[in-house]
């Protein structure tokens, strides 16, 4: 993974003065609530129900065991002794005390770490393939991009105060795990007919109150002109995106009021002037980055290995584990492992210090010190040799971290919700564990097949309802909260938006009404048909019908 | 008369914002003035006869609309009305990088400490501090960050200067 040199270094260590400073100077009265609000949200801190919220970045997703240490250290002794991974691949602490957020960057500072930007209306933590650099799908690896693209946006002094958040993913695979259509900004990295690397450029996506899919502006830009087009996009963003209006500041109604084609040109038109510009990236800053991902020192493995092929016959537990949180990796004889934080009862997202200290060790054991986290909020170790699998699971069953559910029912997606966020209308964790509650049932989970639920607490959409195959959203009535269920979302490089079906539901009907939308499937999917796809082909009425027809 | 900072040192200005100019009798005679554009665009060959007027910019003007005047303006305002507006930051590069502007770039409104290297960085050189803000310590403000990945105004991307051993020191105006 990328290393601070002393250069990287000092920039946090003085951006973790400065906000110390600012942080004295509000406590003191010196600035006020409103001068200083926006500072903190430049610095990942919120101010929540309980208490603030900080938000540390993990660029990328890629953690090292000793910053995943620092992160359980930090949970031990500023918070209550756990962390929330994020639908973004940070890590929010819910509980420390504002006084003390210096002293956790400072701490933060020496592994590397830091808050810069996870809030507020600038440029945010650069999201990525959390397989990067081990799926066999790939055609380029995002990471050297990802950091490349990670220190353009840290403190880029035109950007920081922007018309609203601004959100960046980069994929360099076919299968896309990045979430890049439904970004401000998703770049895919492509190679062209030439041999030359460059990115497919796509803009205007989100979800949260307006879900759009993203449009490709540019089909292949020459990698040495990211920074300059990034640049130019910024610019047209800045300069025009809505400020009238919180909820119409987004890029995507920008793109959208000017409709894509004279977007583009703008954009191409602020890019033809940026071309030449000092921010070109040379060739040999993109190789000195890609050195920090060179592959790890690899075991030259024949890739079948015969007691992992006896094991996964005899120990159905294990098979299941195998077939549900295990990915071929392009490596003969390694796997690519996905620690579940789903378990029933644990709100999704959430691991203890504990566990994360205990993840740690397993990481330096088995997969060459490096953790992953995805935006679906688990945790990934990508390096695991096949022959090390049955060692790693008992190991990850004692931990609670074997659940085998990846992209089945319950690896539900979900914010932190009306428990902790203050701009929630509705609990979320209280409905996704009511719902794995009643799907308890592996045999039928695993005869369901890939399955997402995904569920926000309101519209501003941090659980990714409009995308799960199965979409929940709180919404507040009169007061109440109630749940409006949508069906036939998708993410990925098929990305769709979920139908919502009717009317919401009181959240102890939320079970209930999962239950009868898989009945229709049941009945009627034809073989090997996913859920979503069923919904798909046979669009919102049955399945509607079905619902209300006992409800009513 | 708000203190304004300039190429790094707190100064005493001579340039009176007149924040809204219907026609000549809004100016005092001799006086040296920064008008809205608007009023500029409308008066442009008279104000351009009288001398000492210059112009600021709203957070929505065109900075193209002023180029083919640069050479007659030795201040450029620009107003943020609320320090979250951030649109002065992309004028004011628009100014220096493709403009070639060359005279002071001036910020104005809701300036604030917080912002000033930033500030700085996109192309300001001068910056008139919300009434009653520490001057001094707004100063020191510049220095916080000694460095930047970026290319900005003041400075060539991080990538380029890698080999470059000489310390960093904050921000370098050009002119001081």
């Amino acid at each position: 993974m990328y290393r601070y040199d002393a250069f990287d270094q000092r920039l946090v260590d003085e951006r973790v003065a400065q906000f110390r400073d600012q942080t004295h100077r509000f406590l003191t009265g010196e600035l006020s609530e409103d001068d200083f609000r926006p500072l903190r949200l430049q610095n990942g801190l919120y101010i929540q129900k309980h208490a603030p919220m900080l938000r540390v970045a993990i660029p990328y997703g890629v953690v090292s065991s000793e910053q995943l240490r620092m992160l359980a250290r930090i949970g031990r002794t500023y918070d209550r002794g756990y962390g929330h991974f994020t639908t973004r691949q940070n890590v929010q602490f819910n509980w420390p005390t504002l006084a003390d957020v210096p002293d956790i960057l400072a701490d933060l500072a020496t592994v590397q770490m830091h808050a810069i930007q996870t809030s507020g209306n600038c440029v945010r933590n650069i999201t990525g393939d959390h397989f990067a650099g081990v799926a066999g799908d790939e055609v380029i690896d995002p990471r050297p991009y990802c950091e490349l693209v990670r220190q353009w946006s840290a403190l880029h002094p035109e950007f920081a105060y922007l018309p609203r958040k601004f959100k960046i993913a980069i994929t360099g695979a076919t299968t896309d795990r990045a979430a890049i259509l439904v970004h401000d900004i998703g770049l895919q990295a492509v190679r062209n007919d030439s041999g030359d690397d460059g990115f497919r450029v796509i803009v205007g996506g989100g979800l949260g109150r307006t879900p759009v899919i993203g449009h490709v502006i540019r089909e292949f830009l020459p990698r040495a002109q990211i920074l300059n087009y990034l640049d130019a996009i910024l610019r047209v963003y800045n300069r025009f995106g809505r400020r009238d209006n919180k909820y119409k500041a987004r890029i995507k109604i920008l793109v959208k009021e000017q409709t894509p084609p004279i977007f583009t040109t703008h954009v191409e038109a602020e890019w033809e002037h940026l071309k030449e510009s000092a921010a070109t990236v040379p060739d040999a800053e993109v190789e000195r980055i890609a050195a920090s991902f060179a592959p790890p020192p690899y075991a030259s493995l024949s890739g079948d290995d015969a007691d992992f092929r006896a094991a996964l016959a005899d120990n159905r537990g294990f098979g299941n584990w195998v077939k549900r949180n295990v990915f071929p990796h392009k490596v003969p004889g390694y796997a690519v492992v996905t620690l579940s934080l789903k378990k029933t009862g644990v709100p999704p997202g959430d691991a203890t210090s504990d566990q994360m200290d205990a993840i740690a060790d397993l990481a330096d054991h088995y997969s060459f010190g490096e953790v992953r986290v995805s935006h679906e909020q688990n945790l990934i170790f990508a390096d695991v040799r096949q022959s090390a699998l049955q060692a790693l699971w008992t190991k990850l069953k004692d931990l609670g971290l074997a659940t085998p559910n990846i992209g089945l029912l319950t690896d539900i997606i979900c914010c932190p919700g009306g428990d902790f966020c203050s701009l929630a209308n509705a609990k979320s964790i209280p409905i996704a564990e009511a719902i794995q509650r009643r799907f308890d049932d592996l045999d039928y989970l695993h005869d369901l097949g890939e399955l997402d639920i995904n569920i926000s607490g309101c519209m501003n959409a941090c659980g990714h309802h409009h995308v799960g195959h199965i979409g929940v959203l709180g919404v507040d009535k009169n007061g109440e909260e109630w749940y409006q269920v949508s069906i036939g979302g998708t993410q990925g490089e098929h990305a769709a938006l979920g139908k919502v079906i009717g009317p919401s539901f009181a959240a102890h009907e939320m079970p209930d009404v999962v239950a009868r939308l898989l009945d229709v499937y049941v009945a009627r999917r034809f073989a090997d048909e996913r859920f979503v796809d069923t919904a798909r082909r046979l669009g919102i009425e049955p399945f509607k019908e079905h619902v209300y027809a006992a409800a009513h | 008369m708000p203190q304004l900072i300039k190429q790094g040192t707190v100064i005493v200005d001579c340039w009176v914002l007149v924040r809204e100019a219907e026609s000549l009798a809004d100016l005092v005679d001799g006086e040296p003035v920064i008008v809205p554009l608007a009023f500029w665009l409308q008066a442009r060959a008279v104000l351009i006869a009288r001398g000492n007027a210059c112009v600021w910019l709203r957070p929505d003007d065109d900075p193209a609309t002023i180029a083919p005047d640069l050479r007659f303006l030795p201040v450029i305002a620009i107003d943020f009305p609320v320090f979250t507006d951030g649109r002065g930051y992309s004028t004011a590069r628009l100014l220096r990088e493709r403009y070639a502007y060359q005279g002071e770039l001036r910020a104005i409104g809701d300036v604030q400490r917080d912002q000033l290297q930033y500030l700085a960085h996109s192309g300001f050189d001068a910056f008139a501090l919300r009434a009653g803000d520490d001057a001094q310590a707004a100063l020191e403000s510049l220095r916080e960050l000694s460095d930047g990945y970026q290319a900005t105004g003041l400075r060539t991307p991080w990538f380029q200067r890698r080999a470059d051993t000489s310390p960093p020191d904050g921000v370098r105006f050009p002119g001081a």
